[in-house]
């Protein structure tokens, strides 16, 4: 296990390179002289300058970008071109909205999505299952922006029960939590349906009914533990969904998380701080990544024979 | 044969699958009896409806799209179509034990053998947890398999080694009647003997009936008694192997003897069954295999045959090849439509 | 069991007519195409539907609710939204369609290729497929959207790029599949070239996961880009965009809420209608799927 674990850290590298690689690269390309976003219009020609040799910005591309992972494996991502404060800073202080808001999403999506795939599943063609499947349909095709503006529009502004914005309480970390789970939910159901029923078929569901066993235990024991085994990806990939769909969410529900900063800070111009953003989510996302290929490989023996 | 001691005794069943574009006759007026401590062979091409069988008796044909339109199964003289779902269940495992066709399959990946095996002792017998699973060793031991794999899980074990533990499932809890579906055949040859060596040592040890499904003739000979041909869902010859060895008598049995190459004799080529299995969805009319049939007359196309005794225990559905016998005494439930 | 199963009839159905034989038992299916047919209509005839223009201001009749002159009401400059989301569909279409070709065209070159030839350089191309993926798409798209500054077709290249690895691996997932079947052997053989055995023998014969995921693309594409004008990174006013009109509605979503609900109703439908029809289109296409 330790050799699988080993492994797929090491894997991680090349990823974690290549996303910097690009977030670095989209910066680079970005129109407009960084000097002058940062001393702004009325500097002189001089000053311009000088910034530029100080900043290294007349280096060749490739040193540019070494120096920016040099810099950025000491925790150094640049600087926002507004408040001249480290972006990682900025970053560090949002990031737990963000990530709370996550996990309260997944978690929503987990507690809700797997029961009703199961009961979907079970009760495949009944009305409980058209329901849910078209319900489903409709959170899939719900826009995070406009489920969350809906929301708001009833439950903060016309019954008057939970705060629009803020994410200090727990009613007011209601509405965001829903409305960025509410795709997930969806995805979840889906595929938590789609993969009961595939194992439903399998062979050895048919030895388990045939060795006399109970149909609740054939479900929940049996055709359960292997149904979740895809389950799991899903949800782990879903969190990058989350991540990214945060980004909307918190601007709509003026959550102070590394979204509404990126978003702000795109309006702003202030693209270190919009291009930090993105590396530290593709890196939070990663490791996500690397926690459920674990949390699969536990679940599924044969992946861990795998690396024994 | 009214008065043998019957385990297993259907009458009329049939088996219907739904499916797009028509409905399948998997399993059309089936009659077959077996006898306490018999071995009966069950032969046919694949979709003959063999599996659908085996499935109607243990009452696990999926529905849908699989539903019994009728008939009943006797087993030990008590309807299996008329048991409750929880009599079923103590039935299934408990009395009648099923060993499936693809080991590679037919067990539970994320769960290790032995569990598996003591998932079955603990249903049908009241004993803890950890005698449960020490009767699972045992059994493994059995079946060839060492104590100390009994932990590991069914990828970590070989096809043969696989079907060796769906064996000692189906054994755990000593079954009166074993359907075995195709128990070799996604194995390789030589492990296949090993596996037919093994059945037939646990079968004296044990002492259960036995139904062996399988297209191989040459495992019937070695392994079974009494031998039913089975063709679109019909039984069209049923008698002891000896005597279907020795004069077989339905056209589509002797079209089977006749594709086996016979290294004794010196043939040019071998004489295969013409065309193909009928689709299951629109059977032709009459006795479904004349369009394949050498000796069919005209009539063959209008009237689906009964079963017709010609010696005491071999019934032929072919009135053409047992019109001129004498002892063309009906045999109740003929499968006429 | 599975020898019955197996055989069903169904399988047996090929072509274009039989495809849609299936698609047709399927009402949402149907519904879902029936309202993407009628969306490319609107779109096409948008001139002679909507009854103003779509910047066509009038700041007497501001913040005017729905009524039989605007049903759906007008906005802060005395806009008619009707006129605005009519004319809207075709900025969603415009990007949907065109991003998603984008993609698949990218994707499906980078993934036929990477699949054909293998080795290194399918090594190469999919470890790049990874790294793009390890982004949320969503946060790819706004950092290549920042980055190109804001235009409807900057819109389509950010959404485009952001996607285009989910059709980079299944094409190349499909040309595994079909590489080595014997037809390819057999052209190769007789000597066809890579380039006329790709475009030949293997492209057609993965389209059927092309077309599905394209389906739900356009839908995902048009949800991205809904998203981006939202948070100001799309398409500049006043072009009718429903994202950004919805984003422009949030200002007033207290008293004049049918300004954020009528371009969130037409996101939606079209979104609902083009997962109906995808969804609808991977059962017909691949009865195997479906029970």
């Amino acid at each position: 296990m330790l050799k699988y674990i080993t492994r797929r850290i090491l894997f991680l590298l090349p990823i974690l390179i290549g996303v910097s690689f690009i977030v670095f690269t989209l910066l680079y390309l970005t129109p407009g002289d960084p000097a002058r976003m940062v001393l702004g219009d009325q500097a002189t020609e001089e000053a311009v300058r000088e910034f530029r040799d100080k900043e290294g910005l007349n280096d060749p591309f490739l040193v540019q970008y070494g120096r920016y992972v040099y810099k950025a494996v000491q925790g150094d991502i640049g600087r926002s071109y507004m408040t001249r404060l480290p972006v990682a800073r900025e970053i560090m202080n949002a990031f737990p909205y963000t990530v709370k808001l996550a996990l309260f999403s997944m978690l929503i999506a987990i507690v809700l999505g797997i029961p009703f795939g199961i009961i979907s599943a079970i009760k495949q063609y009944s009305l409980f299952d058209s329901v849910m499947m078209i319900f489903a349909m409709v959170g899939l095709s719900m826009p995070v922006f406009w489920l969350g503006i809906l929301l708001i529009l009833f439950f903060s502004v016309h019954l008057r029960w939970l705060p629009s914005s803020g994410f200090n309480t727990i009613a007011a970390m209601i509405l965001p939590s829903v409305t960025l789970a509410a795709q997930s939910i969806a995805i979840v159901t889906r595929m938590t349906r789609s993969s009961m029923l595939e194992v439903v078929r399998q062979d050895y569901i048919r030895t388990v009914r045939a060795k006399g066993q109970k149909e609740s235990v054939v479900i929940w024991r049996h055709a359960l533990g292997n149904a979740l085994i895809p389950v799991v990806t899903v949800v782990g990939l879903q969190f990058g969904n989350l991540l990214g769909g945060a980004v909307l969410t918190e601007s709509i529900f003026s959550i102070p998380g590394v979204g509404r900063l990126m978003v702000d800070a795109i309006k702003m111009r202030d693209y270190p701080l919009v291009q930090g953003g993105v590396l530290f989510i593709a890196v939070a996302f990663s490791l996500v990544n690397l926690l459920v290929d674990l949390l699969y490989a536990w679940l599924d023996p044969r992946i861990k024979a795998q690396y024994r | 044969m009214e008065d043998r001691k019957l385990i297993l005794d259907i009458q009329d069943l049939s088996i219907q699958y739904r499916v797009e574009g028509g409905t399948v006759h998997a399993v059309e007026n089936l009659n077959l009896a077996l006898g306490y401590g018999e071995n009966l062979g069950f032969v046919g091409e694949t979709g003959a409806g063999k599996t659908t069988t085996a499935l109607g008796i243990m009452r696990l044909v999926p529905d849908p799209p699989g539903r019994i339109t009728s008939g009943r199964i006797l087993f030990e003289g008590a309807d299996l179509l008329r048991k409750t779902e929880d009599e079923m269940r103590s039935i299934r495992g408990g009395k009648i034990a099923m060993i499936f066709q693809d080991p590679m399959t037919s067990l539970n990946p994320v769960m290790t053998v032995d569990k598996q095996i003591a998932e079955m002792v603990l249903l049908h017998n009241d004993v803890t947890e950890r005698q449960a699973l020490d009767r699972a060793v045992e059994m493994l031991e059995l079946v060839g398999i060492r104590s100390e794999r009994a932990r590991d899980y069914p990828h970590q074990f070989s096809g043969g080694m696989k079907q060796r533990v769906v064996i000692a499932i189906a054994l755990a809890c000593n079954p009166i009647l074993l359907i075995a579906d195709e128990p070799t055949t996604a194995l390789d040859v030589t492990i296949q003997a090993q596996v037919l060596e093994l059945m037939r040592e646990l079968r004296r040890k044990i002492n259960t009936s036995l139904v062996m499904i399988t297209h191989d003739l040459g495992i019937v000979a070695e392994m079974c008694d009494k031998v039913a041909i089975m063709y679109a869902g019909r039984v069209v010859e049923y008698a002891t192997t000896e005597a279907l060895y020795n004069r077989p008598v339905h056209p589509y049995t002797e079209g089977l003897f006749n594709s086996i190459p016979d290294i004794d004799r010196d043939e040019e080529e071998l004489k295969v069954i013409q065309g193909l299995m009928p689709d299951p969805t629109n059977l032709p009319s009459g006795c479904p295999f004349h369009p394949r049939c050498p000796y069919a007359v005209e009539s063959c196309s209008r009237e689906a045959p009964g079963m017709v005794e010609i010696e005491p225990g071999h019934l032929v559905a072919c009135p053409v090849r047992t019109e001129h016998r004498l002892n063309s005494v009906g045999w109740k439930g003929g499968a006429g439509r | 069991m599975s020898e019955q199963i197996n055989k069903q009839p169904g399988q047996s159905m090929h072509g274009i007519g039989a495809v849609f034989a299936r698609l047709r038992r399927s009402p949402l299916a149907m519904l879902g195409l029936a309202a993407v047919i009628a969306l490319v209509l609107i779109a096409v005839f948008a001139d002679y539907i909507a009854p103003y223009g779509y910047a066509a201001q009038d700041l007497m009749s501001a913040f005017e609710p729905p009524s039989a002159n605007h049903w759906f009401g007008t906005d802060e400059f005395g806009r008619d939204l009707f006129s605005r989301i009519i004319y809207g569909s075709r900025i969603s279409l415009q990007v949907g369609f065109i991003a998603v070709g984008i993609a698949v065209f990218a994707g499906g070159f980078l993934g036929a290729v990477s699949g054909y030839y293998g080795g290194r350089l399918d090594n190469l191309i999919m470890r790049g497929m990874d790294i793009l993926l390890s982004i949320p798409s969503i946060l790819l798209a706004i950092a290549i959207a920042a980055s190109l500054g804001p235009g409807l077709f900057n819109l389509m290249i950010a959404v485009g790029i952001s996607s285009t690895p989910n059709y980079a691996r299944i094409v190349r997932g499909s040309v595994l599949s079909i590489r080595n079947q014997e037809f390819v052997e057999a052209a190769k053989a007789v000597g066809s070239s890579d380039l006329r055995i790709i475009l030949k023998h293997i492209i057609p014969n993965c389209m059927a996961p092309i077309i599905v995921q394209s389906t739900l693309g356009v839908a995902i594409a048009i949800l991205t880009a809904a998203g981006l004008s939202f948070i100001g990174l799309g398409i500049q006013p006043p072009v009718p965009e429903w994202g950004a009109m919805l984003s422009g509605g949030r200002e007033y979503i207290r008293d004049y809420a049918y300004m954020t609900i009528f371009p969130g109703l037409a996101i939606m439908i079209s979104i609902l209608a083009l997962n109906f029809l995808g969804d609808g289109l991977r059962d017909a296409l691949d009865p195997k799927l479906k029970q």
